[in-house]
């Protein structure tokens, strides 16, 4: 195929899917208990060097957790999808988690500002980025989820974001229509937060799924946090609900309030007092080292941060404002 | 005349731009406040679709994010990236609002970096997000940003986001959708739009209280005039009303 013209910025994952297909060939498929702890799961699934994907939009349905555990087991070097991120690009950064990053939508927490720490790590020099959009990210994953090395989409082009990117321009072999052809991410490791998964990673999300659907499907690795564990007869009872099958999954683990600071569609909303102390505390380093000690790096578990910033009674305010029962702002 | 500020003047503008039976997708924001007002105002079957996957929502109040669940309130769907962007890639979104660092006279927008080095960049911007995405599916693009001749750059340091790239036939040229770009400009001081065949940013309509050099000294590039530059109608008082009562009571937006 003609290459019109290409981007100069690095693909940091191998879009090839006869690799993917002999990974896959591989993966177990058998119905067995997935369960696990985070700590277990970050232990086993995420290693230096692996290209990472968080699911879920910044601070909505976000695995909080697995996150936090990316931190505190001092994962380095990782390359990351930096799609559609906000508070988990604002964790990652804390913990210079990676060093080559795929930008799509990085460092701003969307109408609440910029995050001050996740600039300063981006403009160090530490980072190699390539530059992209929400939605090229989007069919880079649901490229590697048809099990295909690149998908066709109409943007980008004419921009410097193609330039930085590493995307290439051809032609529709039907219509002579050009078209930016992104190449397919397979994940090593991808971490998604679902409201309900039984033991085996059949999962239910409600709400929007974002990218996820396609995120689980790409990934050579999946872990699955949960609002709550449900029963393989209560997904056998309505198989319609399942969006995410068992055989993407390697972990499952059940980590109620998995996505506070952030919203959980129909649970809580976002705790933005805390995310506001956190954007104010970052222009501090000395102070913003204190704020990680007691938040991540001092807690056992997403219980124990929980508990450090409101525990049961913040959740219930934040579950009261989910339901309109009062404002988001009031 | 009801008393009102530049935020409000520039939402109640853009509210105007969308009629009924039209869709627009919109981020957070003035963007947003502003599909709300046109909503409860005009255009009771106006299609606000959030990038993340809420479809036709009738928000309750203003979302915090595009992906919050404020987005898919009453909604019709609850979807994904890959269907809002390809609904615009079909051709059925009409609107979007956008904004960024810097905009220049084809209305191209910058939100990636500030200095010349990509791999450390004197300041570093979320970059596209949707952005680009949007602007190069949805028929029509506008955006709503105070005018400082910082912004209205002569060139931007890096085009993030497609407007008429480098005008005339170029963006029909590079690929991207037929007859998409650049549709207005709306600023605390005036309305621009672009010219047909240089695709230049021009102006049509200048808010009270400014003038025509107010706005061009204001601006890093030469704009161009069109034939009758009318004066921009303030807000009414109904706008206002529903806008500061129902919109964004708690000030959210209005209130910056």
């Amino acid at each position: 195929m003609n290459v019109i013209a290409q981007g100069s910025g690095k693909v940091f994952a191998d879009p090839d899917a006869d690799k993917a297909r002999a990974f896959f060939r591989k993966k177990n498929r058998k119905l067995v208990s997935k369960l696990m702890t985070v700590k277990e799961a970050v232990e086993k699934f995420v290693h230096d060097g692996d290209y990472l994907c968080i699911g879920g939009f910044g601070a909505n349905r976000i695995p909080a957790a697995v996150c936090h555990e990316i931190l505190r087991q001092g994962r380095k070097n990782m390359a990351f999808a930096g799609h559609t991120s906000t508070h988990d690009f604002q964790i990652l950064c804390a913990g210079e988690v990676f060093n080559r990053l795929d930008v799509a939508y990085i460092v701003g927490l969307e109408a609440r500002g910029l995050s001050v720490g996740a600039r300063r790590y981006m403009e160090s020099g530490k980072v190699e980025v390539s530059e992209w959009t929400n939605y090229s990210l989007s069919v880079r994953f649901k490229a590697a989820a048809a099990g295909v090395s690149f998908y066709p989409a109409r943007n980008m082009m004419g921009t410097d974001t193609f330039k930085y990117s590493g995307a290439k321009i051809i032609e529709c072999p039907f219509t002579g229509t050009k078209y930016t052809a992104m190449p397919a991410i397979y994940p090593d490791v991808s971490a998604l937060h679902v409201h309900e998964a039984d033991i085996y990673g059949n999962c239910r999300i409600r709400g929007i799924t974002v990218s996820d659907l396609d995120v689980a499907r790409a990934s050579k690795h999946l872990i699955i946090t949960c609002e709550r564990l449900i029963s393989n007869e209560e997904i056998r009872r309505e198989p319609s609900l399942t969006v995410i099958p068992y055989w993407c999954v390697d972990a499952v683990c059940e980590v109620p309030y998995g996505s506070y600071p952030g919203n959980m569609y129909g649970e809580y909303f976002s705790d933005e007092d805390h995310l506001r102390e956190w954007l104010k505390v970052e222009e501090n380093p000395e102070e913003f080292k204190k704020f990680l000690d007691k938040n991540i790096y001092s807690c056992k578990n997403h219980f124990e941060y929980i508990e450090k910033n409101g525990g049961l009674e913040r959740l219930q305010v934040l579950r009261q404002k989910e339901m309109m029962f009062t404002g988001a702002r009031s | 005349m009801a008393d009102y500020n530049v935020m409000e003047l520039m939402i109640c503008t853009a509210a105007r731009e969308l009629e009924d039976g039209a869709s627009v997708g919109v981020g957070t924001g003035a963007p947003c406040a502003a599909a709300m007002l046109a909503q409860k105002l005009y255009s009771p079957s106006l299609t606000i679709l959030f990038e993340a996957g809420g479809a036709a929502p009738l928000i309750p109040e203003m979302p915090i994010s595009v992906g919050d669940s404020r987005t898919t309130w009453k909604a019709i769907m609850a979807s994904g990236m890959c269907e809002i962007m390809e609904t615009a890639c079909r051709g059925l979104l009409d609107y979007t609002f956008l904004g960024g660092a810097q905009i220049d006279m084809y209305g191209n927008l910058n939100s990636t970096r500030i200095g010349p080095d990509h791999q450390k960049p004197k300041v570093r911007f979320p970059g596209s997000g949707g952005a680009n995405d949007f602007a190069s599916f949805c028929w029509r693009m506008m955006v709503m940003t105070p005018q400082d001749p910082k912004r209205f750059a002569e060139k931007c340091q890096f085009i993030t986001t497609p407007g008429w790239l480098e005008g005339g036939d170029s963006r029909a040229k590079s690929g991207l959708p037929l007859g998409a770009g650049p549709y207005k400009i709306i600023t605390n001081m005036a309305v621009m739009d672009f010219e047909p065949e240089s695709k230049r940013m021009r102006i049509i309509a200048i808010n009270p209280g400014y003038s025509e050099k107010d706005v061009q000294d204001n601006c890093g590039f030469e704009l161009l005039k069109a034939k009758n530059i009318v004066e921009n109608k303030p807000p009414t008082v109904e706008e206002l009303t529903i806008l500061r009562e129902q919109v964004d009571p708690y000030r959210y937006v209005i209130g910056r």
